[in-house]
């Protein structure tokens, strides 16, 4: 009943007018970047983080910064199943599998029927992912309150075993990845001891740190669109939608028949998003690969069956709350999108962890309320507006490119007046858009730039307590299984290896 | 992309041996202390300063090794590639949008942020889109008018203005 009423005094507080407004910019935002090729909710929040400032210095809480951005990330689940269907394009990751079936659809002339079915399948995985939300993250920020150092260090080592073991990406290079984030966050001084640390060529500007805006935009903001610019070199043709409303309401007639995909992504999505390395895009694949399995006509997927678009759009919607479960209740991001809010929530000065519940209740319970809030407003404004998205979507790429480099060194400078990190920002985003080239994976560097922070003074202080004993992380009862489990992940490629060899 | 992999990975391991050099460094005003001293345990303190990164870029050399590694036994994907790293159009845009936009960093300290929003998106849509000169104008404008409404007059976050300070001396006295 408690969780109950908290939510009920959060929902009311999520729909007071500025909150409100803040959900509608957000989910307006969220849908234009989800349904731009190219641009995907962890680019919105990213880009737009540091205007983040200015709403928390005008309400003066951290609660309305925070409900922007999430508005952005539900909105952005709800936009890339736009271009998905009518260019062919996912609008995002997320919305790869949407492309399966959405397409051909557009194809056979009945785009308008997919939009309709991708709208109602987001809002039904956003709302039953909720649920699952508001029933587990309670009693899980409960048990994460008995979490020591060991602990917590296993449970940020887990997470970056989670990348090497199941993130898919080439071995050594996701490690690398991992690493270099994790180095990168060390820049400056060192707070236990007060010494200087990787002060590179004793350039002064390092001394304060690489701040994680600078990382996050230039991966997200520029790497992003010189990859884009790059890899979309060929035009893309828009399907035509034939929009009116009695044929809209002929769709949300037919939508129960989806009943079997969208149960699948709602549920399937949500477990796959608290995993870290997983997140939304992996959890809409599996929807969909589950839903063809378990169909009674699956050679009609690829050719435009219904379900092969609810099952990944209710998946990505679901495993977008999924991530945020780790997030706000163990303080550990499950997708680079979690992490950008992370840090959002460490510079507008909260302590995001299990103590979140209980010490800031006027933050959380108001943040979850505004989940349902954007889930309702998404879905009116996804429906209500889809031919201003479609006319949004043949702007042409040569005018949105600048405007997202331009917004993304302005808003670089305005978060700290530091033309260090303006120049920074533009050097790690040529850096990205190599690495990406090459394929290092640069999600694992994100996530560890955000974490490391928070994982070295754990290490230290779990090795101060244990004298240097490693053994710490073994013999504790909730450290130790984390820790063996994070090895084993670790190993596992090499376990895969050893198997290979064997089979011959 | 076959050789771009080999030169990436010694440009990083070599990146990685002086993120260990780096971590090893003793503290200016302590000059007893050798280098490397802090990269081990410090008695009643813990890991030192130089522990964490130390091994972390130790352990970044190491998967450096190993992409050579595979590079040479041509295990990896880009090892076996025939595809070239960047092709003609990849250059070209690279120097048009990365030049563009190193133009734009030298502009800022010239003729401030808004000057060079407006030169920059001039350039990139003339030069990049290839849209007319009036609809160009028009955005390269308003942009920076709004921008500067938004930070310096909404906002109160005042952008580098270089050599153009003077011209915005009587819109401060209009709006502030």
């Amino acid at each position: 009943m408690d969780v109950l009423a908290s939510l009920i005094d959060g929902i009311f507080v999520a729909l007071e007018p500025m909150n409100l407004g803040l959900a509608i910019i957000g989910v307006i935002v969220g849908l234009f970047v989800g349904a731009m090729p190219g641009l995907g909710s962890v680019n919105g929040v990213a880009i737009l983080l540091p205007f983040t400032f200015v709403i928390q210095s005008v309400t003066g809480t951290a609660t309305s910064p925070m409900i922007f951005l999430a508005a952005i990330y539900y909105g952005a689940m709800y936009g890339g199943a736009i271009s998905s269907i009518t260019l062919g394009i996912p609008g995002a990751s997320t919305a790869v599998a949407t492309t399966f079936d959405g397409r051909p659809l557009a194809l056979k002339g009945q785009a308008d029927k997919a939009l309709v079915v991708a709208a109602l399948a987001s809002f039904v995985g956003g709302t039953i992912s909720n649920v699952l939300f508001t029933a587990f993250a309670p009693p899980l920020a409960t048990v994460a309150l008995k979490f020591g150092d060991p602990e917590i260090f296993a449970l940020m080592l887990l997470a970056f075993a989670t990348f090497v073991g199941l993130g898919g990406d080439d071995i050594p290079k996701t490690i690398f990845s991992i690493c270099i984030g994790l180095v990168l966050a060390t820049v400056g001084f060192d707070i236990v001891s007060g010494e200087p640390r990787l002060i590179f060529f004793d350039i002064t500007g390092f001394s304060h740190g690489i701040r994680f805006l600078v990382l996050a935009i230039g991966v997200y903001g520029i790497g992003e669109m010189i990859w884009t610019i790059n890899s979309s070199r060929y035009g893309t043709t828009m399907t035509e939608v034939n929009l009116s409303f009695k044929g809209i309401m002929q769709s949300v007639r037919e939508f129960p028949k989806t009943w079997k995909g969208t149960s699948i992504g709602s549920f399937l999505g949500f477990f796959v998003g608290i995993l870290p390395a997983a997140g939304a895009t992996p959890g809409s694949l599996m929807s969909y690969g589950v839903a063809k399995l378990t169909s009674r006509d699956p050679k009609s997927f690829g050719k435009g069956n219904v379900d092969g678009i609810a099952a990944p759009e209710a998946a990505n919607n679901s495993a977008s709350t999924g991530a945020m479960l780790p997030m706000m209740t163990l303080g550990i991001p499950g997708s680079p999108t979690t992490a950008v809010l992370l840090a959002g929530m460490v510079i507008w000065g909260l302590q995001p962890g299990p103590l979140l519940f209980s010490e800031q209740p006027d933050f959380v319970w108001p943040l979850i309320g505004s989940f349902y809030i954007s889930n309702v407003i998404a879905l009116v404004i996804n429906l209500a507006f889809i031919p201003l998205f479609l006319w949004m979507l043949r702007m042409p790429f040569t005018v949105l490119a600048p405007l997202i480099f331009v917004l993304s060194l302005v808003g670089t400078y305005a978060a700290y007046q530091d033309m260090f990190d303006v120049r920074l920002m533009v050097l790690v985003g040529i850096a990205a858009f190599f690495l990406r080239l090459l394929d290092y994976p640069l999600a694992p560097a994100v996530l560890a730039i955000v974490l490391g922070p928070i994982a070295e003074p754990k290490l230290r202080q779990s090795l101060l307590f244990s004298d240097g004993d490693f053994s710490i992380f073994f013999t504790r009862p909730i450290a130790g299984p984390i820790t063996v489990v994070a090895i084993i992940l670790i190993l596992l490629p090499l376990f895969k290896f050893v198997r290979d060899k064997v089979r011959g | 992309m076959r050789k771009a992999e080999i030169v990436t990975a010694f440009l990083l391991g070599i990146m990685s041996l002086y993120f260990m050099w780096k971590s090893g460094e003793p503290p200016e005003w302590n000059p007893d202390v050798g280098r490397f001293a802090n990269i081990g345990m410090i008695e009643g303190e813990g890991p030192g300063s130089g522990f964490w990164p130390f091994w972390l870029s130790a352990i970044m050399f190491l998967c450096c090794i190993w992409i050579a590694v595979n590079w040479f036994r041509k295990t990896s994907p880009l090892s076996t590639s025939e595809e070239p790293f960047l092709d003609a159009y990849a250059i070209k845009m690279l120097v048009l949008v990365g030049g563009g936009l190193f133009g734009f960093l030298i502009l800022i300290e010239i003729v401030g942020f808004y000057g060079a929003i407006f030169a920059f998106m001039l350039y990139y849509m003339v030069v990049l889109g290839r849209h007319s000169i009036v609809q160009s104008l028009v955005i390269a404008t308003a942009l920076p008018v709004v921008s500067f409404f938004f930070f310096d007059i909404a906002m109160r976050i005042v952008l580098p203005k270089g050599y153009l300070e003077p011209l915005f001396i009587p819109l401060y006295d209009m709006f502030l």
